[in-house]
């Protein structure tokens, strides 16, 4: 009984502790009651009556695209616009009325509107009109008193200079469309573009940085009396890309008016110094916005220049294609590259007869000649003794037939063919004539013009597997990270079986009896070595060979051979690896290897180093572009 | 009389119903009454939809509350274990199987409406501990070991609810508890150390949470971090607040709640309308009302003869005072923003029939006010 007196004693005491305990907390509630609603209340009462504090999302400035030497490619520049907040208008529908004898206001620019207002939130702004110029801004500045809600938006526009240049690596950015609506409050921002394509794409979470926020005292016209507080966001990352702008633009020159691709690598880094497709497209129209016409000119137009052909266009890669076949023979030990094979002109195969491009035939040929003079009989029997699986399989080691995961959307795997891949996509068994024509790259082959010039990188630097980069670094939404350099795994080619491949395509460019001996370069420490390649696009029946095979001038542009070519510099010490596919182009020495010579001359004219002070310079240059 | 009081065990429901403290229930009605009136302005100047269904819902809760504190608090403390069992299970349950509502895991459907099993914690924890210091001596309180099982009872559902997440809840929870602790005579000292032992391992714990958790917690501690949401609602809230004035705007003429401004202003921040439109004077009213409601509650733990009672008491009138305080410190301000509802007036069924239940309960130990229970609640006095 002593004991429970003394527990109740305790548990009263404690009672009234906790008792004083909350009378304190609840004398807080009462004090702060009265200093919001005495001490307070006359702010308070103006902010509720007249006044209102708005929240407005700051955009971060989207990260600036810079080249390899920090010369810009796509800058901001500042832009106005027209915005309505719907909820600081009595009537929508009027205030767009007047504002649309002020400015012009396109019947689709105005169900847009709407749309937009029922989707938002009422005390987000939605745009009106984006790119006014001065005589416009003034215009509706005067006329305020009328126009509620209605406010002049200070903004940037994404601006690509040279856009036509690199509009397929670079891509563009657009307006936000309804699925691409998440949950960052960025998105709702009037004018908030983001990266549709190319590295805009790939990279747009880190370019768009993060948005600040900024409270604003608005009247009741929602015209902004001061800012109350501020809180910055995180602008977006500089990116710098491996693309050299000026090789580039020379690439793109050589490629004009045709429908054509062409990729230049570092082939220690994987580096892309230049990729081109043409025709190509303004990248500004698309952050402008395009005209229906506009818009049906680029898609329906036969060469294709929305579609970025050096890594989603699939080609077969005809004769470039044989060192494949060449170094899977060595490293299959079917042939040795001394072995000598007679070329006649044809081989037949049970009852097919399968063709060399030289109808008299090259006669005796080892391994060697037959990648100099692009020998087919040669390649047709080597290609019979590996069989289909071995070739893909080697194909595959130098990066054909799957994605090589550049940084870019829509990149295409090409297709090296098997056994079980015919089986499983045709149900039917593969044949033998099959892969006589896979050995001269022609047949279900296919690859793009990344990886030919991958292939070529990983032929000239002796077996490393680089992988293509645009990005000059590793660049995530958190950090930029240097790209750590000779991390590549090898593929693991005998050096003397590699020789003999690089010496044949050295002498395809050296030796007079070389395909592409004309587009050699002569310049001592600049030579260059590489392999052509002329892919059929139609079926040569074999009525027109007996009447003889028509010139490619004399057809029509869609029946005519692409033409291709893959090489690399200088020979001594190779550097610069390059693919030139030209479709429909013609011959691959003729059309494609000159486009090469000229790509590669280019390219080891150029300091390739960085240095940095040029680099900072260009880096503050575009700053201050992207201010004014 | 005298001696009746003393066999209630053996009292008629008619007795039962003489003892209820009416008094206590007339402050309940009354507040919920303020409530109603709230609602029916949220709603607009219309009891559609909140204050119709608002009514509803404590007209059930009302019988409920009254069944509750006829139950003879000796079953109560019989199966306050098996409850808890139960709310545990439950709580493993919305873990293993919940439904997923509002991005949090707090629900369990039932058919036809969905449990929330931390509400029934909060109940079970009440009871569970007040059990576990019925039978307590001064010493064994005094013993660091005999606290282990109560501490045990308490962190296992507070870290399933944090789990879910509802950090406001497993907050509350956790208060409550240590409240109880604390009446229960635990040493000061053992206070200081428990907090001390939070502060170390908290940044441990912090590695354990999931990155949703961390952003969760940031937002919490700094709404600043989420200006277009709890931020803003803040901002909005104490300009209504302030703006409401000594007088307030009148009855259905609060702008800012009625312009939308107001986020919310039917459940979190009804709060602030009611300062809005009745300004401090109202305000002022309705947290007297509430003082009156915490002060009753300590009454009724005071006038207890079982320690049970006692204990049961006062954990419930703490909850509530939590409940109040939170809630209300949060519209104005003061600490950051959690979803904690204000009792009795903010619109929402399931935390008002958990209040409803805790005070069926308080009411109960009045009634049951001269029950002694043995030690180790024997059943001696059954």
């Amino acid at each position: 009984m002593h004991r429970d007196s003394e527990r109740l004693k305790l548990f009263n005491r404690r009672v009234a502790l906790l008792a004083g305990g909350k009378v304190l907390l609840l004398s807080g509630l009462v004090g702060r009651m009265y200093y919001l609603q005495v001490v307070e209340a006359a702010r308070y009462a103006t902010l509720a009556d007249e006044n209102r504090i708005n929240l407005r999302l700051l955009l971060p400035p989207r990260g600036p695209i810079v080249d390899r030497f920090g010369r810009p490619l796509a800058v901001n520049r500042q832009n106005y616009r027209s915005v309505l907040v719907p909820e600081q208008t009595p009537s929508v529908e009027m205030t767009l009325e007047r504002l649309g004898q002020i400015v012009a206001i396109s019947p689709s620019d105005k169900r847009r509107i709407l749309r937009e207002i029922r989707r938002k939130r009422a005390f987000v702004p939605v745009t009106v009109r984006d790119n006014l110029d001065w005589n416009e801004v003034s215009r509706i500045e005067v006329n305020t008193p009328d126009l509620p809600g209605v406010m002049i938006d200070e903004g940037q526009s994404r601006k690509y200079i040279d856009g036509r240049e690199v509009a397929h690596v670079i891509g563009y950015v657009s307006s936000v469309s309804e699925k691409d609506i998440n949950s960052d409050p960025l998105m709702e921002l009037p004018g908030f573009r983001i990266g549709k394509a190319g590295v805009e794409k790939v990279y747009d979470l880190a370019l768009r940085g993060t948005g600040g926020s900024s409270q604003v005292e608005v009247n009741a016209l929602g015209r902004v009396i001061r800012e109350l507080s501020r809180q910055e966001g995180q602008p977006g990352v500089d990116l710098q890309l491996t693309i050299d702008i000026e090789l580039q633009r020379m690439v793109n020159k050589r490629l004009a008016g045709q429908s054509a691709a062409c990729v230049v690598l570092d082939i220690h880094t994987g580096g892309v110094l230049a990729m081109s497709s043409t025709p190509s497209f303004d990248p500004n129209a698309f952050n402008r916005g395009l005209s229906n016409q506009e818009w049906q000119d680029l898609v329906s137009n036969p060469m294709a220049p929305l579609t970025n052909k050096a890594i989603a266009g699939q080609y077969s890669p005809g004769s470039t294609f044989k060192m494949v076949v060449a170094l899977a023979a060595l490293e299959k030990g079917v042939i040795s590259s001394t072995n000598e094979l007679f070329c006649s002109g044809s081989l037949t195969l049970g009852n097919a007869v399968f063709h060399c491009w030289k109808r008299s035939g090259h006669g005796r040929v080892d391994m060697r000649k037959a990648i100099t003079q692009s020998c087919d009989v040669y390649f047709y029997e080597v290609a019979r003794r590996l069989g289909i699986d071995a070739i893909s399989a080697m194909a595959n080691r130098l990066g054909m037939g799957a994605k090589l995961g550049i940084d870019l959307p829509g990149e295409n795997t090409g297709l090296m063919p098997t056994r079980k891949w015919k089986m499983g996509a045709m149900g039917t068994p593969w044949q033998t004539g099959e892969t006589l024509i896979a050995g001269i790259g022609q047949g279900y082959v296919l690859t793009t013009p990344l990886q030919l010039a991958v292939m070529t990188a990983r032929l000239a630097n002796g077996g490393i597997a680089v992988t293509p980069h645009l990005a000059h670094d590793i660049v995530t939404p958190e950090k930029v990270t240097p790209r750590k350099s000779g991390d590549f795994p090898s593929v693991g080619l005998d050096p003397d079986h590699l020789k003999v491949v690089l010496d044949g395509m050295t002498a395809v460019v050296s030796s007079p009896h070389g395909t592409a001996h004309r587009s050699r370069i002569d310049i001592a420490g600049m030579e260059m070595a590489g392999k052509s390649g002329t892919v059929q696009v139609r079926r040569i029946t074999k009525l027109e060979r007996e009447q003889g095979v028509r010139k490619n001038k004399d057809l029509a542009w869609l029946a005519r051979d692409h033409a291709l070519f893959v090489a690399y510099a200088p020979v001594h010490a190779p550097r610069y690896a390059v693919s030139v596919v030209v479709e429909h182009g013609g011959g691959g020495s003729s059309t494609a290897a000159p486009i090469a010579r000229d790509v590669l001359l280019e390219a080891q004219k150029r300091k390739s180093a960085r240095p940095a002070v040029i680099e900072q310079d260009a880096r503050n240059y575009h700053r201050a572009e992207s201010k004014g | 009389m005298h001696s009746s009081r003393f066999t209630q065990s053996q009292m008629t429901v008619g007795q039962k119903l003489l003892h209820i403290h009416w008094f206590f229930v007339l402050l309940l009605v009354l507040t919920a009454s303020i409530g109603f009136v709230m609602l029916y302005s949220a709603g607009g100047g219309s009891f559609n939809p909140w204050a119709s269904r608002q009514m509803l819902r404590f007209a059930v809760g009302f019988v409920l509350m009254i069944g509750v504190a006829l139950i003879d608090i000796r079953i109560w403390m019989r199966y306050a274990y098996v409850i808890y069992s139960i709310a545990l299970f439950l709580l493993i349950a919305v873990d293993v199987a919940g439904y997923v509502g509002m991005g949090a895991q707090r629900w369990i459907n039932l058919g036809a409406f969905n449990l929330q099993p931390s509400e029934l914690m909060k109940i079970a924890m009440v009871l569970t501990l007040a059990r576990y210091f019925h039978g307590a001596s001064v010493d064994e309180i005094r013993q660091p070991l005999f606290l282990l099982p109560p501490i045990m009872i308490v962190l296992g559902p507070a870290a399933l609810i944090l789990r879910q997440p509802d950090l406001g809840t497993t907050v509350m929870l956790l208060l409550a508890s240590a409240a109880i602790f604390f009446v229960a005579g635990v040493r000061m000292w053992m206070f200081a150390v428990v907090a001390l032992i939070a502060l170390i391992s908290a940044p441990v714990g912090w590695h354990f949470l999931h990155e949703y958790q961390k952003q969760r917690v940031l937002t919490f501690l700094n709404p600043e971090n989420d200006p277009l949401g709890a931020g803003y609602h803040i901002i909005q809230s104490k300009i209504a607040f302030g703006s409401g004035g000594v007088f307030g705007k009148g009855f259905l003429m609060g702008s800012q709640s009625h312009l939308n401004f107001l986020p919310e202003k039917q459940t979190d921040f009804i709060f602030t309308m009611l300062a809005e439109e009745f300004g401090m004077i109202g305000g002022l009213t309705l947290l007297a009302l509430y003082t009156l409601i915490v002060i009753y509650g300590f009454a009724i733990a005071l006038g207890a003869r079982s320690h049970f009672g006692r204990m049961v008491a006062m954990g419930v009138s703490t909850t509530f005072f939590l409940y109040v305080f939170i809630n209300i410190a949060m519209v104005m301000g003061l600490i950051p923003v959690v979803g904690v509802p204000l009792p009795l007036i903010s619109y929402g069924g399931t935390a008002m029939l958990t209040l409803l239940i805790g005070f069926g309960l308080l009411l109960g130990v009045h009634v049951h006010r001269d029950v002694t229970i043995g030690r180790r609640g024997s059943t001696e006095d059954f």
